[in-house]
């Protein structure tokens, strides 16, 4: 059926798309693995010899290494916070028949609509007030904003997929609604589970905003730190890129092993 | 299929979750809804004072609120149909038979742009189109073009960007409802006639339309929240060439200091936020 011309075509057209997709990736690794000098040099040269300067100085001598740091503990624990809270209310939503159950689906999925900097405001001012300010904990709590609707959304898409009948089985066994869950419903449910928990980790980890303006220096996150390099003139670019090369890489791991759900993570709230 | 419980129940399993959304979700949004209607400057926090609604006369009147507005929306207007076209280029072209390999790699390589940290991507921008040592207008064949510097050229680089990280997700998005036409209907439609146009318009696109809806929806609330990628890249300048509503909101509480403007404009962006999200609930979104 199809033209060997047209096959062409097909194949110079998806090596476009996957070039264009990788290039800028491609350049930010060799930037980082630039110095300085090379890194200047006008026109931009492609072939040069690479050092690892970049990642040691970030890593060690300005302390990107504990910013990173501060990113996995607080990613990792927001994470595991949304789901204790969001897994049982997933199964509440999925399972139970209660009066104001759309409204309440409504508010948890309609929270990804809201622009950050209408919460970072009054977040501002809380901590502040609060003595907060700077702590881990503050941005684990603000980050579930937006994690705890991404657990209930997939989550209770992952439990409305299993079979009633498992649960009306347990339940004559006489079974409480809790050990249901844990015993019958939460195994099954695994594969969205950890589904939400890998987007619940790539959104905190990539979060900016808050970041910024919540932390100055004990938790700061790794993307504050990226922006921190560009004050000032003759900016550091090598560092930068190697910065931005470190907080990237764990995402692209997480986002491809999850590439199958990513479509379906990111329309929550628009598509059933 | 469902079942009624008891409320101690219900409490146990919902409560925690909406406990912990109404603390972080709500009660700052109050809180915002106090300030907003205060003089409350953090470098003058002697004279907090209640003003009423003169915050929100201000930013109602104030033409570089509506700027801002304007420049969000021109954004989403020239980006979206970009990403829309691109985006169902890409899909169709995946959606061919043939070259099993290539196509896994194209679509493992569109996952990458949509799941890179937004404040990377603006890194990345700085350092691509840089006049002098950028590989941009090196691509561009020596070109000796000011993207950062030149309020039309920095609006087109966020376009280029915001193009580049959201055709990969219109791509996938529009590309699983292709895989919804029944395969059957499409041969049979193949047979009839070989213009694709016709069978997009036709045959496809009606299993499209859910897709596109969501595109619509999810990038108007993306592009009122655009802040990381923006920030890092030009920071809202030259001027306010680049500075879109959530950049601008931020640069009057966290710059200027003002917390009580600002809070005001944060108030209107949300309920301007709401309303569209209801409309996309009355529109489509029905059954739960």
């Amino acid at each position: 059926m199809t033209q060997p011309r047209s096959l062409l075509w097909q194949i110079v057209l998806l090596i476009l798309v996957i070039a264009l997709c990788v290039f800028p990736f491609y350049w930010m690794v060799t930037t980082s693995l630039k110095t300085q000098v090379v890194a200047l040099e006008a026109p931009p040269v492609w072939i040069f010899e690479p050092t690892l300067d970049n990642y040691r100085e970030a890593l060690f001598e300005d302390g990107v290494l504990r910013t990173l740091i501060n990113s996995l503990v607080i990613a990792v624990s927001t994470t595991l916070l949304a789901l204790v809270l969001g897994v049982p209310a997933a199964f509440a939503l999925a399972r139970f028949e209660f009066r104001g159950k759309k409204d309440l689906w409504f508010w948890f999925i309609t929270n990804r609509m809201v622009s950050p900097i209408v919460l970072a405001l009054p977040f501002f001012l809380i901590a502040r007030n609060l003595g907060l300010l700077d702590k881990h904990i503050t941005l684990v709590l603000i980050y579930l904003t937006f994690n705890l609707p991404i657990v209930i959304w997939i989550v209770t898409d992952q439990f409305r997929g299993i079979p009633y009948d498992l649960d009306e089985a347990a339940r004559l066994e006489g079974a409480s609604q809790w050990t249901i869950m844990r015993k019958i419903c939460l195994p099954l449910a695994m594969p969205g589970i950890a589904v939400s928990a890998i987007f619940s980790f790539i959104f905190s980890w990539n979060e900016l905003l808050f970041g910024l303006i919540l932390t100055r220096s004990e938790a700061k996150t790794a993307p504050a730190m990226a922006v921190s390099f560009m004050e000032g003139y003759n900016l550091p670019y090598g560092k930068i890129m190697a910065t931005s090369t470190l907080i990237v890489i764990p995402v692209l791991i997480f986002a491809l092993i999850a590439s199958k759900q990513l479509v379906r993570g990111l329309t929550m709230g628009a598509v059933k | 299929m469902q079942n009624k419980v008891s409320r101690g129940t219900l409490l146990g399993f919902l409560g925690p979750a909406v406990l912990g959304l109404a603390l972080v979700g709500i009660a700052p949004l109050l809180y915002a809804l106090w300030t907003s209607l205060h003089f409350f400057n953090l470098t003058k926090l002697k004279k907090i004072e209640f003003i009423g609604l003169e915050n929100y006369w201000t930013v109602l009147t104030d033409g570089v609120f509506w700027q801002a507005m304007g420049r969000t929306f021109f954004l989403l207007g020239t980006a979206l149909p970009l990403q829309i076209a691109l985006g169902l280029g890409i899909a169709l072209l995946l959606h061919q038979p043939g070259l099993t390999l290539l196509k896994t790699l194209a679509r493992l390589s569109l996952v990458l742009p949509m799941a890179t940290t937004y404040a990377v991507v603006g890194l990345l921008g700085q350092v691509m189109f840089n006049q002098k040592f950028g590989v941009m207008n090196q691509l561009l064949g020596g070109a000796d073009i000011n993207w950062i510097g030149d309020p039309q050229n920095a609006f087109a680089m966020i376009i280029f960007w915001d193009v580049w990280q959201w055709t990969p997700f219109v791509a996938l998005v529009l590309l699983a409802g292709l895989t919804m036409v029944p395969g059957e209907v499409e041969e049979a439609a193949r047979l009839e006639t070989k213009s694709w146009w016709v069978i997009l318009r036709h045959v496809q696109l009606p299993f499209l339309l859910p897709g596109l809806t969501a595109v619509l929806i999810l990038r108007t609330a993306d592009t009122l929240k655009l802040f990381d990628m923006v920030f890092t890249l030009t920071r809202g300048g030259p001027g306010a060439a680049t500075e879109f509503i959530s950049l601008m909101i931020q640069r009057v509480g966290f710059r200027a200091f003002d917390q009580g403007l600002a809070s005001a404009q944060a108030v209107i962006l949300l309920i301007i936020t709401i309303i569209l999200a209801r409309i996309y609930i009355r529109v489509f979104y029905k059954e739960v």
